[in-house]
C-alpha cells in the first residue's frame, strides 16, 4: 500500500541469503525469528488492527504444535497435512474461546482470553496419555527435505538450512496472506472497530462477528507457526501455551510497533537477538532484558518502527502518510 | 414513514419515556424538543434500537424495527448521528467515509482485494457534497469540532438512508458553525429527499427548519404540531419556552 515498495518480496529475498552465510548459528537464530515473526504478525491482527488485547494467544500456538507434532510422530502423517492440521487446530479452538471472549470488551475480554488459555494449558499439562504431560512430546520426526537438494542452486546445504528455507517460504506466504487480509475491506472494517466500536455498528458492522473472525484467523496462523516451532524445537511442551509465552508475543508486537504491519517482525528480531546476546553475558538475563525492554518501550511508545517512521516524516516533511497497517 | 406507537421505557422505578406516539411522514423535517431530562435521548435510543421499549412498537416503512440490532439499522434505511461526535478518529476523512460504504454495501467479507480501491467515486461525491473533499487526507480526529460533525453526517449518509436521525446536530457549535451546519443539513435533505428527525436545544434552529415539532416533558409528549402551533401552545410556553 505505502509507496508501492514490495516489502514482502524484499524481506523474503534478504532472509533467503542467510544459509549462504554458512553459519549454523545464524540459520538457527533466523529460523526461530521467522517462525515467531508469523506468530507476532498473527497476533497483531487482533492487537493492531482490531484493538483487541489478547492475553492468551500462546494457547493456539501451542495447540497447533501439539496437533502437528503428534500427528507426525504417532500417526506418521506427512508434514504438509500435519502442518495444516496444526493451523486448523488453532483456528477451531480460537473459534470456541473467541465465541465467548468477543462478548466482553476491554480488560474483561483480555481476562477471559487468559482464562481460556490457562484452561487449555492445564489440560495439556495434565493429560499424560496424549500430550505426555510435563514431559511433553519429544522426538518429533523432521519432515523429509532431501528433495530440496535437487533444486538448482540449493545443493550441498545442511538439513537445518533446508528446514530454514522451507520455513521461510511457508511463513512469508502466511504473512503475505495476513497482509492482504489487513489491507482488505474486511481489515478496514476491523480498524473501524478498533477506532470506535459503537460507531462501527452504526455503519453496519456486526462487531461481534468481525471480532470473532479476526480471532479465528489469528488463532489459525498462530497454530501454523506453533506447528513449525514444534518441529524446529524437536519437541512440544506445555510451556508453549503457558501465559509468559502470551506475554512475550504481546511485548514483541508492542516493541516493534503495532501500528505498522511489519512492526511485530522488527519486535521479534529485537527480542530473539537480545535474548541470545544477553544470555551469553550474564545469568541474570531476564532482569537485563526486562530493563532494556522497559527503556525501549518508554522511549519509543509507538514501537521501533513507529519511531523510525516519525523520524523519516520529520526529515522529509511528508504529511498524511500512515504506513501500511 | 416512521411510526412510533405508544412507547414506554422505565429504568428501575423511573419512567423516562411514557406512552409516546409520533408519526413522521416521508420528506418531512421533524424535531423533538424538550428541557433537559425530558427523555429526548432515551426516546432517540428507542427509535435506533439502542434500547428496547417496555411496551409499544416502532415501524419504518411498515417494517417492525422495535429493538433492532445496531448493525442492522442502516440496512433498514435509517442513518444516525450522535450528540457527542462519533467518528473513527485515527482514519483519514476519506477512509472514514469509504469504510462506511464498505460496511453498508456488505463488502466486509472480502478478505483479499485492497480496500483502498473500493467506492472511490462514491466517497469523492459524498465528500464534495458535505464540503470535506479538500480535507480528504486529514486524520479525522484532529479536525475542528464543526468539521468532525460534518464527517459524522457523511458517515450516516454513506448508507443512503431514507430517514436520518440527528441527536443535537449543533451541540457545542459556535453560532457560525451552527448556521453553516443547518444550511448544509437543509441542502442535503433537499438533494436527497431525506426525512429528518432531530433533537435540538437551540430554539432558533428548531423553528427555522422543522416542519413538525413534538415537545417532550418529563417523559410525556405534551404537544405536537407545526412550529407556529407549538409556539402558541400555552402549556409549552409555560414549561419550556418561558425559560428561554
Amino acid at each position: 500500500m505505502s509507496k508501492r515498495i514490495p516489502w514482502t518480496l524484499i524481506i523474503f529475498l534478504a532472509a533467503l541469503t542467510i544459509p549462504w552465510l554458512g553459519s549454523r548459528y545464524y540459520t538457527f537464530l533466523s529460523t526461530q525469528i521467522v517462525i515467531l515473526s508469523l506468530f507476532a504478525v498473527s497476533y497483531n491482527l487482533l492487537l493492531g488492527s482490531t484493538g483487541l488485547v489478547s492475553f492468551g494467544h500462546a494457547a493456539y500456538f501451542g495447540l497447533g504444535s501439539y496437533a502437528c507434532g503428534l500427528l507426525m510422530k504417532e500417526l506418521s502423517i506427512p508434514f504438509p497435512i500435519a502442518l495444516l492440521a496444526g493451523g486448523l487446530m488453532g483456528a477451531a479452538f480460537a473459534a470456541v474461546a473467541g465465541y465467548f471472549c468477543v462478548r466482553l470488551t476491554k480488560i474483561y475480554f483480555s481476562m477471559l482470553t487468559l482464562a481460556f488459555a490457562q484452561i487449555m494449558w492445564a489440560i495439556c499439562f495434565q493429560w499424560n496419555e496424549v500430550t505426555g504431560g510435563d514431559q511433553g512430546v519429544s522426538g518429533i520426526p523432521y519432515p523429509e527435505l532431501g528433495w530440496m537438494s535437487s533444486i538448482p542452486g540449493l545443493d550441498g546445504f545442511r538439513i537445518g538450512d533446508y528446514f530454514y528455507i522451507m520455513t521461510l517460504a511457508i511463513c512469508i506466504v502466511c504473512i503475505w496472506i495476513l497482509q492482504r487480509i489487513t489491507n482488505s475491506p474486511f481489515g478496514r472494517l476491523l480498524t473501524t472497530i478498533r477506532e470506535n466500536p459503537e460507531r462501527a455498528s452504526f455503519i453496519g458492522v456486526n462487531v461481534h462477528a468481525y471480532e470473532l473472525a479476526a480471532f479465528v484467523i489469528a488463532g489459525g496462523f498462530a497454530g501454523i507457526s506453533g506447528a513449525l516451532f514444534g518441529i524446529f524445537n524437536r519437541g512440544v511442551f506445555a510451556d508453549f501455551m503457558f501465559w509468559p509465552k502470551s506475554a512475550e508475543v504481546l511485548i514483541m508486537t508492542i516493541l516493534g510497533g503495532m501500528n505498522h504491519f511489519w512492526g511485530p517482525v522488527v519486535g521479534t528480531i529485537m527480542m530473539v537477538v537480545l535474548n541470545q546476546q544477553i544470555t551469553s553475558y550474564t545469568e541474570y538475563w531476564p532482569m537485563v532484558l526486562g530493563i532494556i525492554l522497559l527503556v525501549l518501550l518508554f522511549v519509543f511508545p509507538g514501537g521501533l518502527v513507529g519511531a523510525v517512521d516519525a523520524g523519516l516524516k520529520r526529515v522529509t516533511g511528508r504529511a498524511g502518510g500512515r504506513g501500511d497497517a | 414513514m416512521l411510526e412510533i406507537r405508544n412507547v414506554t421505557k422505565t429504568f428501575g422505578g423511573f419512567t423516562a419515556v411514557s406512552d409516546v406516539s409520533l408519526t413522521v411522514d416521508k420528506g418531512q423535517i421533524a424535531a423533538v424538543i424538550g428541557p433537559n431530562g425530558a427523555g429526548k435521548s432515551t426516546f432517540f435510543n428507542l427509535i435506533t434500537g439502542a434500547l428496547r421499549p417496555d411496551t409499544g412498537s416502532i415501524t419504518l416503512n411498515g417494517a417492525d424495527i422495535t429493538g433492532i440490532a445496531a448493525h442492522k439499522i442502516c440496512g433498514a434505511g435509517m442513518g444516525r448521528s450522535f450528540q457527542r461526535t462519533n467518528i473513527f478518529p485515527k482514519l483519514t476523512v476519506f477512509e472514514n467515509v469509504q469504510a462506511a460504504y464498505i460496511a453498508h454495501r456488505g463488502r466486509g467479507h472480502n478478505f483479499w482485494s485492497p480496500a483502498e480501491s473500493f467506492y472511490r467515486d462514491e466517497t469523492e461525491a459524498l465528500l464534495r457534497s458535505i464540503g470535506l473533499w479538500d480535507q480528504r487526507g486529514t486524520i479525522g480526529g484532529i479536525m475542528s469540532y464543526g468539521n468532525q460533525k460534518q464527517l459524522e453526517l457523511g458517515l450516516a449518509l454513506a448508507s443512503d438512508p431514507a430517514l436520518l436521525l440527528l441527536d443535537e446536530p449543533t451541540a457545542g457549535m459556535s453560532a457560525n458553525e451552527t448556521h453553516d451546519a443547518i444550511r448544509l443539513l437543509e441542502k442535503i435533505a433537499g438533494e436527497r429527499h431525506l426525512t429528518l428527525l432531530f433533537t435540538e436545544h437551540d430554539m432558533e434552529v428548531v423553528f427555522s427548519i422543522a416542519q413538525k415539532i413534538a415537545v417532550l416533558h418529563q417523559g410525556r409528549k405534551i404537544a405536537e404540531g407545526k412550529p407556529e402551533e407549538v409556539r402558541a401552545d400555552p402549556e409549552v410556553r409555560r414549561i419550556y419556552l418561558g425559560h428561554h
